[in-house]
């Protein structure tokens, strides 16, 4: 039994997504190995040699995995990949592009976005907007998983000491390249890491009504996230959006404003600690998981609740 | 240029699924279906491309159950060309992706736009599986797509914000929900829909197996969440979020 987990970095550091794929690992059982594939990409392996239960860690530093392409990371997956029997990387927008293109390559029903492990061979997942949840069997080969990073409880970052290995493939399949990114820059943290995510929804009416948010946030220590609503309303960028599409996230106060709480969007929240709604239509679906709920006008409660935060 | 779409028939994005009484699955009796809200963005993408004169011909693809017809067949009304249906119902990404890889051998379509999710199985799998079986390369979760000289140029949703790749044509765009909105076909469309050619295939027309590979075992509800509280203040919020469930300070 061996698992190759796909380390999520920016070729500075290791994100803490990698952690929760490791534990996730870590059920499955077998020994861990960590692959690293960017381009000077060293204090990233560093990093993952550290990370505890991990045995080895594999990289691949080439200008062709700069960028996280596609088409160069998967052609390396598979090709490292043969070599074991499960395959695991963090369900984010990197491991969700090259993922099932490595799996198509190795001739292998990909399994998406686990939330739970039953055996080796067995996963839980969620279907239809977490609306059921399957578990589902492969007699694969090889098992090849994306990993839902909040049903996982993350591994220790530290405490590990693995061997670090380089590799000297270096695939560019020639066919893509990078041509830029524009990345949001925050000093609140990260969504999907936070412990207390406030979203804004239709209800804010416009962008410019989020610094309510933001405030409160600020206080809290809380990231601000968005509903799809607010998203396609131009009212805050795409990287804020909470929802079955959009990021998923299950810190231990979610506080949902102005949204009305659609099922895409408590596919994206419900697994959260402690839900609070704040809301003027008090039939809106948010109040049917929401533990605490105060139908009131936003823009009288949230002023208000800055205020006593 | 040749697009051809990939769409999906799906339950309706409003309707509230719920686990069938025997844990085999989801209860779909007298549900609404629809095409996959993230296909319906890819049919309209070929279509835009085809007003800009980038696009010669659409054609649009589903593989599923015999029904489907009804979701190519509003393709069409939106203004797609011609369909292919290729019956199999429940057939899984992979099996999607080498029928699609098929087709695309035999058409020889310049771009291939397919949604970049179905939120039937939440799997986004097919338009990265069919890049791969085909070489092309991809653009998935796309908000922007600007094809010129040969290649296309396209900006993705990523979690930390967005990303440019230019792809070599032939390539795949799965879409995400910021790339367009989608029109409604008008009434006159959906006659003129009825009369253009849609061709029935068999999975083994085009040699691939539609086993599963992957099995599911049961199916069952999320554990429910216990009914929460009204408050009457924001005080009484926030002192219950201090001293009853203890997640702030």
């Amino acid at each position: 039994m061996s698992v190759l987990v796909y380390a999520e970095h920016d070729n500075a550091s290791l994100k803490a997504a990698t952690l929760n794929v490791v534990a996730a690992a870590q059920k499955i059982g077998g020994e861990i190995t960590i692959l690293v594939a960017g381009s000077g990409c060293g204090a990233v392996a560093q990093q993952a040699a550290k990370v505890a239960g991990v045995a080895k860690v594999l990289v691949a530093d080439n200008a062709a995995y700069a960028h996280q392409l596609a088409e160069n990371v998967s052609a390396l997956v598979a090709e490292v990949g043969k070599g074991y029997k499960h395959i695991l990387a963090a369900a984010t927008t990197t491991g969700k592009n090259f993922l099932p293109r490595a799996a198509a390559l190795l001739d292998v029903q990909m399994i998406s976005e686990i939330s739970g492990v039953v055996n080796a061979t067995t996963f839980q997942r969620p279907i239809y907007a977490g609306n059921a949840i399957a578990t589902v069997e492969s007699a694969q080969a090889i098992n090849v998983l994306t990993v839902r990073g909040t049903a996982f409880d993350p591994a220790a970052a530290e405490g590990g000491s693995a061997a670090i290995e380089n590799l000297s493939t270096a695939t560019d399949a020639g066919v893509s390249s990078f041509v830029g990114e524009e990345i949001a820059k925050s000093d609140r943290p990260e969504l999907t890491a936070a412990k207390i995510v406030i979203s804004g929804g239709r209800g804010m009416q416009n962008g410019d009504n989020f610094s309510m948010l933001y405030k409160v946030a600020d206080k809290l220590g809380a990231a601000v996230g968005a509903s799809r609503a607010a998203v396609d309303a131009g009212f805050v960028p795409n990287d804020m959006q909470v929802g079955q599409t959009g990021k998923i996230v299950a810190p231990e106060l979610y506080v949902a404003v102005g949204i009305s709480g659609a099922i895409q969007h408590l596919a994206g929240m419900k697994d959260s600690k402690v839900i609070v709604a704040i809301n003027k239509d008090e039939e809106a679906p948010i109040f049917q998981v929401a533990d605490y709920g105060l139908v009131a006008d936003l823009f009288q409660a949230v002023p208000e609740l800055e205020k006593l935060v | 240029m040749k697009v051809l779409v990939a769409v999906k028939r799906v339950v309706d994005a409003n309707v509230k699924v719920r686990v069938a009484a025997d844990n085999r699955g989801v209860d779909l009796t007298n549900v609404k279906m629809a095409m996959n809200p993230f296909c319906e963005i890819a049919v309209e993408e070929a279509v835009r491309l085809k007003e800009k004169g980038v696009a010669t011909e659409i054609l649009v693809v589903a593989v599923g159950p015999k029904e489907a017809q009804e979701q190519i067949r509003t393709a069409l009304a939106l203004g797609a060309d011609r369909g292919i249906l290729v019956e199999a119902a429940d057939a899984q990404p992979l099996a999607i992706a080498k029928i699609l890889k098929a087709i695309v051998d035999q058409e020889k379509p310049g771009l291939v736009i397919t949604g970049k999710q179905s939120i039937d199985g939440d799997n986004n799998q097919v338009g990265q599986m069919l890049a791969a079986l085909t070489g092309m390369g991809q653009g998935t979760f796309a908000s922007e797509v600007n094809v010129a000289d040969g290649k296309v140029k396209v900006t993705r949703e990523i979690d930390g914000g967005l990303q440019t790749v230019e792809l070599k044509l032939p390539a795949l765009v799965s879409t995400d929900l910021r790339l367009n909105e989608p029109r409604y076909a008008s009434l006159p469309n959906i006659m003129k829909a009825k009369k253009k050619p849609l061709d029935i295939k068999a999975p083994a027309d085009f040699g691939v197996d539609v086993a599963p590979r992957v099995k599911t075992v049961k199916v069952e509800a999320p554990a429910a969440r216990k009914a929460g509280i009204k408050v009457k203040t924001v005080e009484e919020l926030v002192a219950k979020l201090k001293n009853e469930a203890k997640v702030i300070q």
